[in-house]
């Protein structure tokens, strides 16, 4: 999605050699698709297996100095996200951002994410409710195609920040898919705004943890 | 097995009891005396267990939100319309387990009995088993590794009760990790008759669903087909029809001619969908009008003639 499919991974002196995904060194990725020989090829492991490697992600890889480093993780209360927060908890400022879709059948699943939060003492920075409304380009009438205030309705339930809603855009969809950079092709989209203000949530957040 | 180290070398291998991580496992002598590489005789009681169940199918995803809960209710819904078809529907995303809900049963309670656990019957011939209705509140967070999770869905293979049941749908997690080595292994004895792969138009679902036909071929788990969702959108206002997920690479479609795997069929997005979800209503019966109702059907017809024509490998029984 950031355009670096097909890179490979070198080692230095300090470790494993991220990938960076712009000319300023902005931003620095580590993904298992990365180490595959195939893209098509599927990592069929259990548990221990990937504890082991979110480790080395966190501990091998020369990440040098960062302000953010963000964790993508994949749905549900497992190895990984246990993995995840032992490695990182020796690490001070960490929180979680909680993404969620409005239907209920989501939220269903999220409040659980939010109570392993809470069980992990995982600061949560706010929840954000993605997919949140459909505008039809023919005629700009919004339909909800998930159903609509599920993440606010969670956010409130459990104590924790609303941080935004980012409506579907087919155009971020397509930019992601054919390596464009969406935040300079489209700053008229609908999701764009919704992404930015969210973004200066969570830096104005940090910023305070911080100080 | 309780209490494994992270750095576990995994019950079966050669290191198993013998690595560095393995001290002060509570499993250690187990596994140095090398009975975990002895086959689990769980596999064997499942084995005699599917005796009773004519058809199993796993839905499978490779990524999250591509509707592969939603479609496996609905399979199960659309299945159960024929009275005389015997139908389960079990839920292993231990993690996620959103069934209940969406078949409109959150709350209701499993219970034990001599023949082991009772499945919760939305109707005289539909049976459903998820974690969630272990679970005593909405907010409880199911957080296990891969051997707790493991044995969960090894007490649902052996310990459930569905009765002589036609179909047995199997609703996954997103991915190819315990819960789907667990399935195939402990369902290796009694066979499966494959998975249902289920997926959205854009490349980045196209690339993880390639990833789960790379785990059904490695594990040799029978492909049924592939079901493409939210494939366009009708707007309600103007009629027109527009790509929310577009399919730059051509979509399902494409992928099914160039790996030679059936395209069950092409759901459209239809927003009564989700909120029949959220309601716990089959939305067939809700919707019988919609395209996606159409479409739905379509694919289970498919499936079921699938199944007809073909036994898994390894069940015995009478033919269907």
């Amino acid at each position: 999605m950031l355009r670096a499919q097909g890179r490979a991974v070198h080692q230095c002196d300090g470790g494993w050699v991220p990938v960076f995904v712009d000319p300023e060194k902005s931003i620095a990725l580590m993904s298992v698709g990365f180490l595959l020989e195939k893209p098509d090829e599927a990592v069929v492991w259990r548990g221990p297996k990937k504890s082991a490697l979110i480790k080395q992600f966190v501990r091998d890889v020369a990440w040098g100095p960062l302000d953010y480093l963000v964790v993508d993780t994949p749905p549900g209360t497992s190895d990984e996200h246990m993995a995840t927060v032992e490695a990182l908890r020796p690490y001070s400022c960490l929180g979680a951002l909680v993404v969620t879709t409005p239907q209920a059948v989501a939220v269903g699943d999220v409040r659980r994410e939010l109570t392993f939060c809470r069980k992990a003492g995982l600061q949560v920075i706010g929840v954000v409710e993605n997919m949140s409304g459909f505008v039809c380009p023919h005629c700009t009438e919004c339909t909800n195609v998930f159903s609509t205030g599920g993440g606010e309705e969670l956010a409130r339930h459990a104590g924790v920040p609303f941080l935004g809603s980012v409506p579907l855009d087919p155009t971020l969809a397509r930019s992601l898919e054919e390596g464009g950079d969406f935040i300079q092709d489209f700053p008229k989209s609908p999701a764009f705004p919704a992404l930015s203000a969210i973004a200066q949530k969570i830096l104005e957040q940090t910023a305070t943890t911080l100080s | 097995m309780e209490g494994v180290p992270q750095d576990c070398p995994g019950a079966g291998s050669a290191q198993a009891g013998r690595g560095s991580s393995c001290q002060g496992c509570p499993n250690q002598r187990l596994c140095a005396s090398g009975a975990g590489a002895a086959p689990d005789p769980a596999v064997e009681e499942i084995r005699e267990k599917m005796k009773a169940v004519r058809h199993r199918i796993l839905v499978l995803s490779g990524k999250g939100g591509v509707g592969k809960s939603t479609f496996s209710a609905h399979l199960a819904h659309g299945l159960a319309e024929d009275e005389d078809t015997q139908v389960a529907l079990l839920d292993v995303d231990i993690c996620g387990p959103s069934i209940p809900k969406i078949m409109g049963l959150e709350g209701e309670q499993v219970h034990q009995s001599g023949s082991g656990w009772s499945p919760v019957f939305l109707a005289d011939n539909l049976g459903v088993m998820s974690v969630g209705f272990l679970l005593s509140s909405p907010d409880d967070a199911v957080i296990w590794r891969g051997p707790k999770k493991n044995g969960m869905i090894k007490q649902f293979l052996r310990d459930v009760d569905w009765g002589d049941v036609d179909f047995l749908i199997v609703d996954t997690p997103p991915g190819t990790s315990d819960e789907h080595l667990s399935l195939v292994q402990y369902l290796a004895a009694a066979g499966i008759n494959g998975a249902v792969l289920i997926t959205t138009p854009q490349e980045v679902a196209l690339q993880d669903v390639r990833r789960e036909i790379s785990f059904c071929r490695k594990v040799r788990l029978p492909i049924l087909g592939v079901v493409e969702n939210m494939t366009g959108f009708v707007c309600p206002k103007c009629k027109k029809e527009s790509q929310i997920f577009p399919p730059t690479t051509g979509g399902a479609e494409a992928m099914c001619q160039a790996l030679g795997i059936p395209l069950l069929g092409r759901v459209p997005l239809d927003p009564l969908i989700g909120k029949s979800c959220d309601r716990g209503q089959s939305f067939l019966t809700e919707a019988p009008d919609s395209p996606a109702t159409a479409a739905y059907r379509a694919v289970i017809q498919r499936i079921r003639e699938s199944c007809r024509q073909h036994r898994p490998e390894g069940a015995p029984g009478p033919n269907s």
